[in-house]
């Protein structure tokens, strides 16, 4: 669905961002985007949108270059940024200018949405919290019904009980045709709703895989004593204990623990790419 | 519903069926919730459920009526019963018998243990 090819680019001469990076994602998952800050993740978001440019190589989203921005193209895709600017007008009036530009906008949910955030929408989007915006951000993004939706840092600015309600809403949001991506440093949120696990750092894809191959090939526990068990990919020691990667025997059914995952990627990435490949 | 850290989530939502099942709470021949309705209560993925529903299809504890949904077996109930019997046997009984082992215990000696135990549990029946 999502085909990005050689992908090159930087912001300024000689400090490339992305040098020949490829990617593939298809439908019907949550990839989950990590890397470090600065890694060029809601650069990549913003390619796969079309909003910026590549210098070589190109994005194709369902056949379309992302960087034609044709109208075609533009009202499958929605991308919710990290930092936004809502009009100064009321929710009805934005959704009145707006979802014209999405011919499977679907103005019930979007207020069933709303009305799950407690959302007034009589209320002016200046008058409304940061967090309060995302939520209409949020819900207006689900009810366009792209077939590709990207969310740049979605859960920041949540509060406790929203960050449950919005799972919910992707939980439901996923279906076969549909290619949800997620940036994010808080993946305690949403480690439950993403099935594939894409890493960026260091000018290219250095990791993707799905959850249950992860499962399938690694083993993720927390042991006394490293001496106790064989090979050890990754282990991460406190005083309760060491949180350990270690490759799968073939019985063990661990939870992929992806702040772990993450870590172990970022320094030990051969060994952990050889298990994969 | 809690998720541990230890077991993959799939794992987790088919212990989560089976209880509804022994609790009686889904009963048997009865349709369960669609796998996206569950994935939206539990929050979680609606491929994990996917996964958990293949699971349990294969041990025969769930069956898959085409275009309907899935329905809780007839003899669900004696199915998990045998599911978890061989997951006890294989994940729970070796560190137990490694104890037995390292403190010399013969099974001989855990007996009055065990009758005992039955006793102020069950009050000497089965469940």
């Amino acid at each position: 669905m999502i085909n990005i090819q050689s992908l090159t680019f930087s912001y300024r001469k000689n400090k490339p961002l992305f040098q020949n990076l490829n990617l593939r994602l298809e439908a019907g998952h949550v990839y989950g985007l990590l890397g470090k800050n600065g890694a060029g993740k809601s650069t990549l978001l913003k390619q796969i949108a079309g909003l910026i440019f590549p210098d070589q190589g190109f994005c194709e989203v369902n056949g379309h270059i992302s960087a034609k921005r044709q109208p075609s193209f533009l009202q499958d895709i929605f991308l919710v940024p990290e930092e936004f600017y809502l009009p100064g007008i009321k929710v009805q009036t934005y959704v009145s200018i707006y979802a014209p530009f999405y011919p499977n906008f679907d103005h019930n949910t979007f207020f069933a949405y709303l009305k799950e955030f407690n959302i007034p929408d009589g209320q002016n989007l200046t008058e409304m919290s940061y967090g309060q915006k995302k939520k209409v951000l949020i819900s207006f993004a689900l009810a366009t019904n792209t077939k590709v939706l990207i969310m740049d840092e979605p859960t920041n600015g949540l509060d406790i009980p929203s960050k449950s309600q919005f799972r919910k809403l992707i939980a439901s949001a996923l279906s076969d045709d549909k290619c949800i991506i997620i940036s994010t440093h808080q993946v305690r949120d949403l480690d439950n709703l993403i099935d594939s696990i894409v890493i960026i750092d260091n000018h290219q894809i250095v990791f993707k895989e799905d959850v249950q191959t992860v499962t399938d090939k690694l083993s993720f526990k927390t042991v006394n004593r490293l001496e106790d068990i064989g090979t050890v990919l990754f282990a991460d020691s406190s005083i309760k204990g060491h949180h350990v990667i270690t490759p799968n025997n073939g019985y063990d059914h661990s939870k992929v623990d992806m702040e772990l995952l993450f870590n172990a990627v970022l320094t030990n990435q051969k060994p952990i790419q050889e298990i994969f490949n | 519903m809690e998720f541990k850290d230890t077991q993959a989530i799939y794992l987790q939502i088919a212990d989560y069926i089976c209880e509804q099942v022994l609790l009686n709470k889904w009963p048997p021949e009865e349709r369960i919730p669609s796998v996206r309705e569950l994935a939206v209560a539990l929050e979680v993925n609606p491929n994990t459920v996917m996964r958990t529903c293949e699971l349990l299809q294969q041990q025969e504890i769930i069956q898959n009526k085409r275009g309907i949904g899935y329905f809780i077996s007839p003899d669900a109930v004696k199915k998990i019963r045998e599911y978890k019997k061989e997951a006890f046997i294989n994940n729970e009984l070796p560190s137990f018998f490694r104890n037995l082992y390292l403190l010399g215990i013969t099974l001989d000696e855990l007996k009055p243990h065990f009758e005992k135990f039955k006793k102020s549990k069950f009050n000497g029946h089965e469940n």
